[in-house]
């Protein structure tokens, strides 16, 4: 079996992390696994996106469009840039949390992600939306939204891996003292 | 990630000195390198390309297997070394990697390193995958210690930043190679006219041999078409192959080549493969190299075989290749249903997200002061490479021109000769400084110019993702060095007015924009913030609603990603604001405040 997965965000809100931690997982689990990112010039603010694959028999880091499984959207705007990659009949699973970009606030734009998210709703078959300005707020950190959005990912049983496998690999990833708070983040939504 | 497959592999292969200077997407190379350094190598961040180059070729001469890393742009800086290194050859194995952008996603120019090596006449290679560039780059290191030359490495970017899950040597298997040491020799080392001419005859010789013997090469492989009688051919290479095999997948294949070694080009593999064809598609990217070679092929060779590609119009000449783009190419060639894309709504307007600085970034602070001291004169901001290329964005504005790096403090002393009654900076950051704006200081000087040098000083090479630097007291091995000290290489080469200013006191910073920036010759400014990634963020700035007008003044003047417009009224997203106290300083009535150290 093969899983295509998309994920998408804006600089600065973990996208390359949260597709690291899904790599890994796989390579500990001996699922062939490959991903490409676009990162981008800027540190910090532009457009994010990361391909990934699992399974057997994958040529390509990236895969055309309409092939996703999975579209994990960290931005409404962003969720709907990448969203003719979703398949037909995939899932989405989209922070409903919008980020207002310098242009769209010098031009006076009224950009709240509302029509983004109404687009999403009118054109996955599946979709979960996840607020994530109150789970961070109710976590007590800003930076683990990508958590937060991965722990939603998982609960869909998409992914092959479990809760538990994803975490133990996210254990080993990042600094002890943090470790806590990012399990906290990854059950939030499950 | 492809690039620490690379390190990875070298190290394998006997790896005794790594070089390099920071650039996407090739940097990971080095810093993979020194992470799994066990103390047995020697790895540095040299001050630029040309350095790094000549270090490597130095460390080969004595019989050490080297590599050097940069990215596309940078083998321009390091061109002078490698193009008489071509011709003095080394002893030990050198693989020059350089990391190439089709996009280009993140560099100024969209050029082929694979053209580089038919023009220095330098045997190349071009990894498709991440498993292939770990197994070939000592390959690499064995074909430049078998004829004694530099040989080019050039992955691209969905090489260099792919993940895949692959297979490692153990560490058991790894090759160790102890160098022999510098033997004098000034008939081999020291490069003259009449040696050149030697060597010019033996490079031309050795490539012909090459030539055959990459033909024979398993990695330019040709997979036989499962389309019986398809006189047809795909030829393809690096990452495009991959597309090109996803987009054949399950279906009557025509024949593919992939030619993993662009120069010297593999003719005879190339015959094989043009044999009973009528017609081959190259699918590439960046220059069309294949497409040319397999061009001249039939013609020498008399072949009727309809060669397409970039050049009569069949594949995009610009940008980076994709599945859907590799796919849709062939099926137009192979006369294919063009699958259609399902009926889709059409989305609402995006808002665009280009690039910009951070929230907190010190740069802004810097670029408003100079902004707000020069309001209404005649000036020029002359920009470089770096984060603070993103100054160019409005509202800020701030950047006229940017070219390579270290170019701006050039072009703004072109541009003052010609307008001598406009008001001249050059903006450069730290890294940029020590790689490649010296120099164009001493020119400055020297010559008489009359210009203001603005250094952005933020401790660190922050596009490229934080390299130590001369003026950061670091290496990247760690060990604590001394700095570099911008302000004392400045006076030494005698520039007087040397004043530096942390930007974010925005009152104090304008001032002194507007007393150096009056005075006559070359004067300069250090802007010296850190970089807003690398220090912990303060508490986020707070709008006092019943103060703030909704004038909008914070917005139209900063551009700052941490204020966003709620409501039609400025408001902080507070998972981005770091605190700097910036737009606190602009805000007219006073209605922005931060929390003050200590408070």
């Amino acid at each position: 079996m093969r899983t295509n997965i998309m994920i998408c965000g804006v600089g600065g809100q973990g996208i390359v992390l949260t597709s690291k931690l899904i790599a890994a997982t796989a390579v500990a689990h001996d699922v062939p696994v490959m991903s490409a990112e676009t990162i981008g010039m800027a540190q910090k603010g532009g457009s994010v996106f990361s391909f990934l694959r699992l399974g057997e028999g994958i040529a390509s880091p990236m895969f055309p469009e309409g092939e996703a499984d999975i579209l994990i959207g960290f931005e409404p705007a962003e969720a709907v840039r990448m969203f003719p990659y979703l398949k037909k009949g995939g899932t989405a699973i989209v922070n409903t949390h919008p980020i207002m970009p310098v242009t769209a606030a010098l031009t006076g734009s009224d950009y709240d992600g509302a029509d983004m998210l109404e687009y999403v709703k009118r054109n996955a078959e599946k979709a979960v939306f996840v607020d994530g300005d109150k789970a961070i707020s109710e976590i007590g950190s800003p930076k683990v939204l990508n958590m937060v959005m991965l722990g939603a990912a998982v609960a869909t049983g998409l992914l092959p891996f479990t809760l538990e496998e994803i975490e133990q690999t996210m254990k080993a990833t990042v600094k002890p003292q943090f470790a806590e708070l990012n399990s906290k983040a990854l059950r939030y939504g499950g | 990630m492809g690039n620490a497959a690379i390190a990875r592999g070298a190290i394998a292969a006997g790896l005794n000195l790594v070089s390099g200077y920071p650039g996407t997407p090739s940097t990971e190379v080095l810093e993979t390198s020194a992470k799994c350094n066990n103390g047995s190598m020697y790895v540095e961040w040299s001050v630029n390309e040309k350095a790094a180059m000549e270090l490597a070729a130095g460390a080969a001469y004595c019989g050490a297997r080297t590599m050097v890393t940069m990215k596309q742009v940078g083998l321009n800086v390091a061109s002078d070394p490698l193009m008489s290194l071509a011709y003095i050859g080394v002893k030990g194995g050198m693989v020059v990697l350089v990391a190439d952008d089709p996009g280009p996603i993140s560099s100024q120019t969209e050029q082929d390193t694979r053209t580089f090596a038919a023009f220095s006449k330098l045997p190349c290679f071009d990894p498709s995958s991440v498993q292939e560039a770990y197994d070939m780059i000592g390959e690499a290191f064995e074909l430049s210690e078998k004829y004694h030359t530099p040989v080019l490495f050039r992955p691209t970017t969905r090489v260099c930043h792919g993940y895949a899950s692959i297979t490692v040597k153990d560490e058991n298997e790894y090759r160790t190679n102890k160098p022999e040491g510098f033997v004098l020799d000034p008939s081999k080392w020291v490069i003259f006219p009449r040696l050149s001419y030697n060597a010019h005859i033996n490079i031309e010789a050795r490539n012909v041999t090459l030539s055959d013997e990459l033909s024979d090469y398993g990695r330019n492989m040709i997979v036989p078409e499962r389309a019986e009688g398809c006189r047809k051919g795909i030829a393809t290479h690096g990452i495009s192959y991959t597309y090109v095999t996803e987009a054949l997948r399950d279906k009557s294949a025509p024949r593919v080549m992939k030619v993993t070694t662009p120069f010297p080009f593999p003719e005879k593999a190339a015959l094989k493969f043009l044999e009973g064809l009528d017609e081959v598609l190259c699918i590439e990217e960046l220059d069309p190299v294949i497409e040319r070679e397999l061009t001249y092929i039939c013609g020498k060779h008399g072949l009727n075989v309809k060669i397409r590609g970039k050049l009569t119009h069949d594949v995009k000449n610009a940008g980076e290749n994709t599945c859907g783009s590799a796919a849709e190419n062939i099926a137009k060639f192979m006369d294919w249903e063009i699958p259609e894309k399902p009926e889709a709504e059409t989305a609402p307007p995006l808002p665009v997200r280009p690039p910009v600085l951070c929230a907190g970034c010190p740069h802004r602070a810097s670029f408003f002061a100079v902004k707000e001291a020069m309001k209404g004169k005649k000036a020029v901001f002359c920009g470089d490479i770096g984060c603070y290329t993103l100054g160019n964005a409005m509202p800020l504005d701030m950047v006229d021109t940017c070219l390579c790096m270290g170019a701006g403090v050039n072009i703004t002393q072109g541009i003052g000769h010609i307008e001598p009654d406009t008001t001249c900076f050059a903006f450069v950051g730290d890294s940029t400084f020590f790689a490649s704006a010296i120099t164009g200081t001493v020119n400055a000087v020297y010559n008489q110019a009359d210009m203001t040098l603005v250094i952005l000083d933020n401790s660190t090479t922050a596009m490229t993702g934080h390299q130590p630097h001369p003026g950061t007291g670091r290496t990247v091995m760690g060990e604590i060095v001394e700095k570099i000290d911008i302000t004392a290489v400045l006076h030494g080469i005698g520039v007087k007015t040397v004043e530096t200013i942390d930007p974010l006191e925005l009152k104090a910073a304008v001032e002194t924009v507007k007393r150096v920036a009056a005075e006559k010759g070359v004067k300069a400014i250090i802007f010296r913030s850190p970089c807003a990634v690398i220090i912990k963020p303060k508490k986020p700035a707070v709008i006092d609603a019943e103060k703030c007008t909704g004038c909008k003044r914070c917005i139209k003047a900063l551009g700052c990603p941490g204020i966003v417009l709620r409501n039609g009224r400025p408001a902080i997203e507070n998972s981005l604001c770091t605190g700097c106290g910036l737009c606190s300083q602009v805000c007219p009535f006073g209605a922005i405040s931060v929390t003050k150290e200590g408070e």
